[in-house]
Order: structure tokens, then sequence, then C-alpha cells
């Protein structure tokens, strides 16, 4: 039997088991949303596109399958844009459906005509426009093949509003072969060899730990390598969760804002295992001296990744899992007593802290409190700037898939829809979004999506009043001319707000308020807003200047 | 350095748009693309002239294996290649100079293709130097328009196709090799 090309779209989707699609509609799509109505699986309408892609975003990461949007042709697609971005700049399996004009009218500057393919290029892992009805399902399956093997991305699918109208016979292909595309999983043998006899040679090896390891799910791996060889771990920002942070070798995140001793280790250590990360810069610093002494492991599941940035000395291509369980095995308990006790000097001499001050909230504190009183175990969602640093440093991630934040792109607003995406995802779990004023005002449109969907996220809203990370910046490196970065006489009142979209509101002023806040957010069975009024002049230390080896920190005084 | 590629891609539109975007996003220079269909109609092949250190090709060829569009990469530049350009240029060549223009072309195995009053359209195909001097004897003529198609090059002993042993599974052992210029003999010998 023939069916429409936007019915073969939603059987494609119900075969790919998705549970939900975030988007909004409009004239292009108008047929695959005719079709949508009748489908088993939910469809969330966002306020804004930007929202529907961070929300399949922060659903993919907090769940591992990929996230759904579908958005209209022109402007729906062009706000959709950032949203992609994010996801491609961190490896986030995601597939994206925009409507798209009329076959015979597209490169005719038709009513919300953009060339999706065309912008979309650089921020895809892959793009299809389908311009035959009969080619919808296999671009369905394919899609969803391509952006959540090898190194995860995001897939657009440009959708004419005339092929999602006609009619073909629908039957989903069951295997996939692109002759271009062929992910390696194993490690190569020999090069796991030697990776093994250099790590069972030296004295002072450091596992550098990124989002591969999560998008691949090997933290039981990694722990277990960790362990059999005593090997310290630090992780980068994408990495967080992926080892827990109360375990002993565990050293937090390195990098520009990470902790003094993972850094410390990295500049010292004699063997650099990178496991699913890729040096980016906000991780190397001045990249010629970063790890000077260190023989350098690359392992990742990108090609392209490895020696784009540092010379590396094994690369080993294949999936995290895979290589850690082949490596595993190899190694022996090693003898690293004085690495460790180095370690735990520079952990006890430089420990991460803040002033702890009883008039004004401090908003390390606000993290603090809850990372305690969420038992370490809720989903965090963040937007980007200092607070978004201070979760990285101040909450104790202890499982992957806990933290969802904007790494590579850095997108500001990203946290508010990630988190609705992710308690999505996670129904049964504590989400909770710390985000900043200024980020938070990005995306807040969406408290109404998750009032009317009775999504029940906390958010917590440090309001420094002003563009904290650019005021630091300022502050730091332009002689105090603060330039464009005060927020307060216009911020809203939040706790208003939250109550005008039908949420609960709260405002917490001094530090003797903040935990019994947390504690009546989390009681409450609905969407919550914590409006703190955090100490406005407050720095993210320690901090590598731009441009600075990563030993060269600033630190508080 | 430069350096010359062969790249196999999958025959559909937009794929050359992948292709050069990517060399413009990331940096890289083109000197010259030529594409067009090869033995198989469902595949295309690129040849692609561009210059930079081994780092810079290294992710070139990585970058350009990452593409799905993309079936296979080879690098020809140390190859035993037979390369190729053709050239259509319209010479100045009026009454007087017409027997020298005619002379250079000969001395070239270059061919007239277009006779007009005041110019001779010069057809000659050949590698980059040959072109590169040939020309350089017709710039005192004047030369009013040149056209160059670009390199093509082709490997004597093997054959660069979809089927042939150049698979996926080459490119990736070579992926697993070090990177850069540290290859030791041992590896060396390995592939």
């Amino acid at each position: 039997m023939k069916i429409r090309g936007a019915q073969i779209l939603v059987e494609a989707l119900k075969k790919e088991g998705v549970e939900y699609v975030f988007g909004i509609p409009g004239g292009s799509v108008l047929p695959v949303f005719d079709a949508l109505y009748d489908a088993p699986f939910k469809f969330i309408l966002t306020r804004h596109e930007q929202g529907a892609t961070h929300m399949a975003d922060g659903y993919a990461r907090a769940s591992g399958k990929p996230g759904v949007c579908i958005v209209t042709s022109g402007p729906g697609a062009t706000n959709a844009v950032t949203g992609i971005a994010t996801a491609y700049m961190d490896s986030i399996p995601m597939v994206c459906i925009s409507g798209q004009v009329k076959t015979f009218l597209i490169g005719n500057d038709a009513f919300q005509e953009a060339d999706m393919i065309g912008i979309t290029r650089p921020i895809t892992k892959h793009s299809y426009l389908v311009k035959e009805v009969q080619n919808l399902a296999r671009v369905v399956k394919e899609a969803f093949h391509i952006a959540t093997t090898g190194r995860p991305g995001p897939v657009l699918i440009d959708l004419p509003a005339d092929v999602s109208m006609a009619e073909a016979e629908f039957e989903y292909p069951k295997t996939v072969h692109i002759r271009g595309y062929k992910p390696v999983l194993e490690g190569h043998p020999k090069q796991i060899q030697k990776t093994a006899e250099l790590i069972n040679k030296s004295k002072k090896p450091l596992l550098y730990v990124g989002g591969g390891c999560i998008s691949s799910g090997a933290s039981e791996e990694l722990l277990k390598l960790a362990h059999k060889a005593g090997i310290p771990v630090t992780t980068t920002l994408a990495g967080l969760g992926s080892f827990p942070e109360k375990e002993p070798l565990a050293l937090g995140m390195l990098g520009m804002h990470g902790t003094v001793y993972a850094n410390y280790s990295v500049q010292n250590c004699d063997l650099l295992i990178a496991v699913g990360a890729r040096f980016d810069d906000r991780v190397t610093g001045r990249i010629e001296k970063f790890a000077p002494h260190a023989k350098i492991v690359h392992i990742d599941i990108d090609p392209a990744s490895i020696a784009k940035s540092v010379r590396v000395d094994i690369p080993i291509v294949g999936d995290v899992k895979h290589v850690l369980k082949q490596l595993t095995p190899l190694v022996e308990k090693l003898h690293l007593k004085d690495w460790h006790e180095q370690i735990a000097g520079w952990k006890q001499k430089h420990p991460l802290k803040f002033n702890m001050d009883s008039s004004r909230i401090k908003p390390q504190y606000v993290i603090q409190e809850i990372s305690r009183l969420t038992k370490n175990e809720a989903v965090i969602a963040t937007g980007v700037g200092q607070h978004q640093m201070w979760t990285a440093q101040w909450y104790s991630f202890m499982k992957a898939r806990s933290m969802i934040t904007s790494g590579g792109l850095g997108t500001m607003g990203y946290g508010f829809p990630a988190g609705i995406g992710a308690q999505l995802a996670r129904p049964g779990e504590t989400v909770f979004i710390i985000d900043g004023d200024g980020s938070f005002q990005m995306t807040m449109t969406e408290l109404s999506t998750a009032v009317y969907n009775k999504i029940p996220v906390k958010v917590a809203i440090l309001d420094n009043r002003c563009l904290g990370m650019v005021r630091q910046w300022q502050e730091l490196f332009y002689q105090k001319r603060y330039s464009s970065i005060e927020l307060g006489p216009s911020t809203p009142d939040f706790v208003k707000l939250a109550e005008a979209f039908g949420a609960m509101g709260m405002r917490i002023e001094a530090p003797a308020e903040v935990a019994p806040a947390i504690e009546k957010a989390l009681a409450h069975p609905g969407p919550v807003l914590l409006h703190f009024m955090v100490e406005s002049g407050e720095n993210v230390y320690p901090m590598v200047p731009a441009g600075q080896a990563i030993d060269q920190m600033i630190d508080m005084a | 350095m430069k350096r010359i590629l062969s790249v196999l891609v999958e025959n559909h539109f937009g794929v050359l748009a992948r292709v050069s975007g990517l060399f413009s996003a990331r940096g890289f220079n083109i000197d010259s693309l030529t594409v067009g269909e090869t033995e198989d109609p469902t595949v295309s092949r690129m040849t692609i002239v561009t210059h930079g250190d081994d780092p810079v090709l290294e992710q070139i060829m990585k970058q350009l294996n990452k593409l799905v569009d993309v079936i296979k990469v080879v690098d020809l530049t140390d190859e035993d290649t037979i390369d190729r350009e053709l050239v259509l240029a319209k010479i100045n060549a009026t009454a007087s100079t017409r027997p020298d223009v005619i002379q250079v072309v000969n001395t070239f195995r270059a061919k007239i293709v277009d006779v007009a009053t005041n110019s001779l359209t010069v057809e000659v195909t050949g590698t980059e130097s040959k072109l590169d001097a040939m020309m350089e004897l017709l710039k005192p003529f004047g030369i009013r328009e040149l056209v160059r198609t670009g390199l093509i090059s082709v490997a004597r002993k093997r054959e660069i196709s979809v089927k042939g042993k150049e698979g996926k599974e080459e490119k990736d052992e070579k992926q697993n090799k070090p990177s850069g210029k540290k290859k030791t003999e041992e590896e060396m010998t390995e592939e």
C-alpha cells in the first residue's frame, strides 16, 4: 500500500523507537504535522526552535539515544542552527528534520525558503535533501545510523513539502550500507600492545578523559583500567561524570578552570593517555608547553581528531569502550607511590576554594549545597559562563550522563531547554539546571513548555546582575573597563516571571536560606525557579590566562 | 609542498560543495580541482592539487575521509603517475606574426583549433611544466584568453578505484599508524 511521505517519516521514526520529538510546526511541514497527529510518540511543542534543538540535545546526552526535532522551512530551520552547531561541537547524536519549500520552488527565493543544506553543511555530520519520496525511508535509516555511530553528531534531513505529500510504498531497510562510512570500533592490536608496554614502564601516567568516554558508555572500563594500574584520572568538561569524583584517583577537571593538581599532573606526567578527548584549546592552553615531559597516547574514534593539535606517539583509532577492554588485560599493577604522593601534596596545597561569607551568597556555595542535597545524584544542566565553570568545579559528578553542558560551542541559553530534554529522558530523577542570569534570559521562554508539559525541572539562577565571565575577563585583562556587561537594572523579577508562566518561584538573598530553598524545590512536584542573589564580583579560580601554559594559573588570594 | 590527491566520491549533487567547503572552512588551499565521472557512473573522481606540509596534508586526507560521501582518498604526490592538463588559449596572430606562433605550436605538438583574422586558438595537453613553458613562449605575441582545466593524474602501476585493494580497510590501517613524520622504519615495513 502506498502512503504519503509524511506518513513514511512517522513510520520510520516509530521503527527507530523514538519517544519524543521536539519542534514547532509551520507551512512547509504541515503534511508532517498532519501525520504526527496520530503518532504514538510524543511531540513537545517548544516556544522557539533553538529550544527544540537544545531539548533534543539534552535528551540525547541524558539518555544516550538520538534526539529528534522537526522544524519548518526558512526561519524555523535557521532558528535551529545554533542548536545543531552545539550538538555538532560536542558530538551529540541528533536527527533534525527541516521542512523545505516544494522541490520546484527550491532556488526561487520562495516564501520561507532557506538553503538549509548549505547553511548547515559545516555544522552537521551529514545532511540530506530528499527529492524523491522513494528515498525517504532509506534516508531516515541512514540518518539515524550516521548520527549514532562512529563519532556521533547531528544529521539534517531537508524535506520539501511536495515530497512529504507524494506517495510511495513504505519499506524500512533492515541494514545500512554506505561505502564511504565505516567507523572502526576495535583498536589496532599492535598499537594497543605498544600502549600497554608504555603504561607498564611509566612512572607518572595520567588518564585524560573526554566526552568520548561517555558517548561510548565506557565508564566501567575506565574505572577498571584506572584501578588495575592505579592511574590518576582527570576529565574534561565534556568528560565530567565518566569517572566518579569521590574516587581517590580522581583529579577533577583540567584546563583553563581546572584544578591546580590536575593541571600540575598534566605538566609533570611522563605518559598522558587521552581517552575520547580532543586536546581542545581550553584544555591545553599554550600548546607547545602542554605536557612537556609526556609521551602521548590518543584513543579516539575519529581519526581526524588524532594529531590535529598535538604530536601523538601512539594513535589508536577505535571506540573507547572496545579499546579499553582490549587494553586493560595487558596492563600491570604499577608501583606509583611517589607519583600518588606528589599529587596528594598538590591536592593538599592547592585545593579548590572560595571564601565563605555570612551575609552574601557565594555562587560556589549554592552549587555545593545542590550537590549535597541531591546526594550528588542529580542530572545537572548548565548554561555557559562562570556558573558553568563553578558547577564543573563544585558539583561532585558520580555518574556518566549527569553533566549536560555546552562545551565546544559554549552556547549561552543552552542549559534550561537542555535540562527539560534531560528530564524527559530521565523522568524519575532530579534534574537541576544551574544557570546564570545572562544565559537564562536567552531561552527562558521555554518556561512555558516546561509548565505546559508538567516537566518538573528545578532551575537555580545564580544572579550576579551581569555577564559574569565577560566581567571577569574585563577585570583581569581589560583594565576593569567594564563594557556592556551590566544586566542588573533591567533583570526581571524571576519569581514573578516564574509565577506568570505558572511555575513556582523563590528568591533567596541570604546564605542561611540556601539549603531550605533547595530542599523545598526538591520536594515540589512541578517546575521550580530558584532566584539566588549571589555576590556579583566573584571570579572563577583557578584560571589559566589565554595563551599561557596550563600550570601558569591565577589562583585566588 | 605541492600535493596531488585522487579522491573518489559519490556521484551526487552537493558533493563538490562539501569538499570545497571543507577546504575553505579549515583554511586549506586548493590550487586546482577537477571532477568527472569514472568508469563506474555512481562514482566521480576529483583530482585536487593542494599544498601544505605533512601535518596539513594528513589533516586534509583525514577530513576528506570523514565526509560520508567520500569513498577513498589517495595521495599521488610521491607515486609514479602520468599527469596531464589541457589548455585552450587564444593568441594574437596577425599576418606577420602568424608563422611564428604556428612554429611554437608545432614545437610543443599542440593544435590550432580555430583561426580568426587577428588570432589563433591553440589546444595543448601536457604536464604543468610543459604548458607553462609554452605559455611563456606565446606571451610575447599576446595571450587574449587562457583556459586551463587543472591537473588530472593516473598512477602507472595500480588502479585507484572503488573496488581496488585500496579499500576502506587500507585507509583504516593507515589511521592506526603514528602521525606525521614519526613513522619508524619498522612501521614502514609493516605497511
